[in-house]
């Protein structure tokens, strides 16, 4: 009996958590704040059903299947959900407009301006050659960089 | 075959019916999404919410095999994420475009 209210219960706050995680997912404005939703709620959603199946079998071999279930969600969620997340903003889809920080602008605003630097010098620098009429260029040596995201 | 009765059955055709409602709603996403990210985004909480079907049609046939079913889909799921995730990151960065 106390089981099976346990089970229940953990059952149905499961699925409430996962329900939550849907409506995140249709209601909030941009990726990264849908990407939020969906990895802590339904982690969490998946982890009370597992439970539940865990306290309704009683099985051992049931329950180590459920810690390995409950460990392997733990660990690859949060990877994902920062890979698609790092994708989503290189791949510059844009932020929700009420954003109001933006602690990537800094690092990779200097990234992609240094990058456009490094192709703006290498256009210099490869102009003069096809000229090729014997003026030395007072040329500034620009370091010789490698292509920025190899 | 089901083998439950009372609270327990009606607890887990309720969350069979949410869950079902749930991936419906969340391939909406799916087709609207804006971005390719979007939509990963959604089919990864559509393969969540499959997860949490199978292991709760587990309990309510008896059988504790789904919850391997289960841990495959994950897997998968995850494998899925991050391959999208480098591609879009490769066609970013240029190398993904076929010559």
């Amino acid at each position: 009996m106390i089981v099976s209210i346990l089970t229940v219960l953990f059952l149905l706050s499961g699925t409430a958590f996962m329900v939550i995680a849907t409506v995140g997912l249709i209601r909030l404005p941009d990726l990264y704040t849908r990407m939020h939703a969906i990895t802590k709620a339904g982690t969490l959603g998946i982890i009370l059903v597992t439970v539940s199946l865990a306290v309704h079998f009683a099985d051992l071999s049931v329950a180590t299947r459920a810690v390995a279930l409950v460990v392997f969600v733990l660990l690859t969620a949060p990877v994902s959900a920062h890979m698609i997340g790092r994708a989503g903003y290189l791949g510059e889809v844009a932020l929700w407009s009420g954003t109001l920080f933006d602690q990537w602008d800094v690092s990779f605003g200097e990234l992609r301006r240094e990058t456009v630097e490094t192709e703006a010098n290498a256009r210099r620098r490869a102009a003069p050659a096809t000229g090729g009429d014997g003026r030395t260029e007072p040329v500034e040596e620009a370091p010789t960089d490698p292509p920025a995201g190899g | 075959m089901v083998s439950l009765e009372g609270p327990l059955l009606w607890g887990a055709l309720l969350t069979l019916f949410l869950l079902s409602a749930s991936i419906l709603a969340a391939l909406v996403r799916v087709l609207r999404g804006p971005s390719l990210a979007d939509r990963v985004v959604a089919l990864d909480l559509v393969a969540y919410l499959a997860m949490g079907f199978l292991m709760t049609y587990a309990i309510l046939v008896g059988e504790s095999t789904y919850i391997d079913a289960a841990l495959v889909l994950g897997l998968l799921a995850f494998l899925g994420t991050v391959a999208v995730a480098r591609y879009i990151e490769r066609i970013r960065s240029g190398e993904g475009v076929v010559q």
